[in-house]
């Protein structure tokens, strides 16, 4: 039996998710903007045919909104993370396997009746039960079907399906994919292809396989081989095991207090803290970094960043926090404009992995701090983020994120919910 | 770099289990331990279908006579085929509205449950998109 794969991809996720819930803005042209409302994050169609590109910043293209009704939002992370949750949810039961790759990305693995039409069955059965679009491509190997999704999104007649396996021309479809636009192919690997003459898809699958291991290692190889039809990529059903955890974030307004920084850094690690917990995980090594805006060309810059070892592998809050404080104090200029710090927590270990030091006994996390930081993150968890917190960060904080454009969090928060006229 | 969890999952619903009740050191166990069964879980009995499950907040009362008040919390469930007489929400005009689907003489109405209230008629041109059907009410006693 031959295997296949599906790449299920929502269209325009985020703005997608709004519109489920804000009818209004179906066919209106809707930009979502990151974290302090900097920069384009997800556009909907009608704003990529006005030539706004992903990642540009909000305040360059005011007139071109302004001039076209753009509806503009700050990003919603809770409602996009329960609703890809949902979509998720939806396309599970109907797979043999199932990797979700991204917020908005899943790869099936499809039995062989599993064609057109149960793509576009299932492509009507998420649109149903979730309101969101999306478009399904598939084909015998990961990269394929993602080649595969790429042109439904590409060419409208499909009805966002498609399966490699009802096109006679494979190589056709393949020579107009520009090679940074195959999977796992970027800028700079794609240089390097042309430099051997290798320009897109087609010519990638018949060029010497030699050259190409040479040249991109064996990644190249791999993908060579995926778009000859050979798959070489499994399902990742379970995700992979993380390597670090991260929690940084630029300010709502520049920062120059070292009060302000460690408030901000304390509940930045607190949240770490709670994602290594959720986890079972606890951080050999911790990473603090500072910067001010580098498109603030005016102010001076700075920037720095250190770490250190925690005394002993931890995820307790209080541990992390001070560890955190100490190095952020080291590497703590005045005078500077911060727009941004944060944490990295690396060298990450099961907990139970972790042998208590038997020299030093106190080193451990005790069963008092256990028990604290479970009864932090239920309540956390009942009662919404960071409504109880440590001290070090801060009560009012004035320097959190900007967003004032954020729709409501339909979905997760009660006092949120949509409502309808009766 | 190092990302976040693609997706946030939580379990939607925590259920208690009440695993051990008698104490082993002294005594007779309790006469319940083989009789123990989990607590009753609402959204087993509410909530048929959680990834198509959304709750919406009713304002207004012109589904009084159906038993809904202002206030109240629907529980709608989008993977439910919409039916002659079910209560929907809709959204006629773009904004979200609940009303009882009523299909006569091929044509199609939004009724109010309140003769307050005029019927609203889907004309024939226009795509009535019905947002998902409810199947249950929340009312404060």
């Amino acid at each position: 039996m031959s295997t296949r794969f599906a790449l299920v991809d929502c269209n325009n996720f985020y703005a997608s998710c709004e519109r489920v819930f804000n009818p209004r803005l179906i066919g209106r042209p809707v930009a979502i903007l990151s974290n302090n409302d900097g920069c384009v994050i997800a556009r909907s169609e009608e704003v990529k045919q006005l030539g706004v590109p992903m990642g540009a910043p909000a305040h360059e293209h005011k007139e071109t909104f302004r001039k076209n009704g753009v509806v503009v939002m700050s990003s919603n992370y809770s409602l996009y993370g329960d609703m890809s949750a949902r979509v998720m949810e939806t396309l599970r039961p109907n797979a043999r396997a199932m990797e979700v790759y991204s917020i908005d990305e899943a790869f099936l693995a499809l039995e062989e009746w599993q064609g057109v039409d149960f793509a576009r069955w299932l492509r009507a059965r998420v649109r149903q039960w979730t309101g969101i679009p999306v478009s399904i491509g598939i084909g015998p190997t990961k990269t394929l079907a993602k080649i595969a999704n790429r042109i439904t999104k590409k060419t409208p007649e499909l009805g966002g399906v498609l399966d490699l396996a009802l096109v006679r021309d494979i190589d056709e479809i393949l020579s107009k994919i520009a090679c940074d636009d195959i999977w796992g192919i970027g800028k700079r690997l794609a240089v390097r292809l042309a430099a051997g003459g290798i320009r897109n898809a087609c010519e990638m699958k018949h060029g010497d396989s030699a050259w190409i291991r040479k040249t991109l290692g064996v990644v190249g190889e791999r993908i060579q081989r995926e778009l000859q039809g050979i798959p070489c990529l499994e399902l990742e059903e379970m995700p992979a095991p993380k390597k670090g955890i991260a929690s940084a974030k630029s300010f709502g307004r520049p920062v120059e207090k070292l009060e302000e920084l460690e408030e901000a850094l304390a509940t930045y690690t607190a949240r770490a803290a709670e994602k290594l917990r959720s986890g079972g995980l606890v951080a050999k090594q911790i990473h603090v970094f500072v910067a001010t805006n580098p498109f603030s060309i005016k102010q001076p810059q700075y920037s720095a960043g250190t770490d250190a070892p925690l005394p002993h592998p931890s995820n307790h809050t209080p541990d992390l926090i001070s560890a955190a404080l100490r190095l952020l104090r080291a590497i703590y200029q005045p005078g500077h404009q911060y727009k941004k710090t944060g944490i990295f927590l690396t060298e990450l270990v099961a907990e139970e992995s972790v042998q208590p030091d038997f020299f030093e006994p106190a080193s451990i996390i005790t069963e008092r701090g256990r028990e604290i930081d479970q009864i932090v993150d239920t309540l956390n968890r009942k009662l919404g983020r960071n409504v109880v917190r440590y001290a070090a960060m801060g009560l009012n904080p004035s320097w959190a994120m900007r967003q004032e454009n954020r729709s409501g969090r339909f979905t997760t928060r009660w006092d949120e919910i949509p409502t309808a006229m009766a | 770099m190092i990302a976040e969890n693609p997706i946030p999952f939580e379990a939607r619903s925590k259920l208690r289990i009440p695993l051990v009740s008698a104490k082993v050191q002294a005594g007779f166990p309790s006469p319940a331990d083989d009789h123990m069964e989990r607590s009753l879980d609402l959204n087993e009995h509410l909530v048929a279908n959680p990834a198509a499950t959304f709750f919406v907040r009713v304002q207004g009362d012109s589904m009084r006579d159906a038993g809904i008040a202002s206030g109240d919390i629907l529980i709608v469930d989008r993977s439910v085929e919409p039916k002659d007489r079910q209560i929907v929400v809709a959204m006629p005009e773009g904004e979200f509205t609940v009303k009882r689907l009523c299909k006569r003489e091929g044509k199609v109405f939004l009724e109010a449950e309140n003769s307050a209230f005029k019927p609203i008629e889907v004309a024939k041109n226009q795509e009535l998109v019905i947002w998902g059907v409810v199947t249950f009410v929340i009312h404060q006693a």
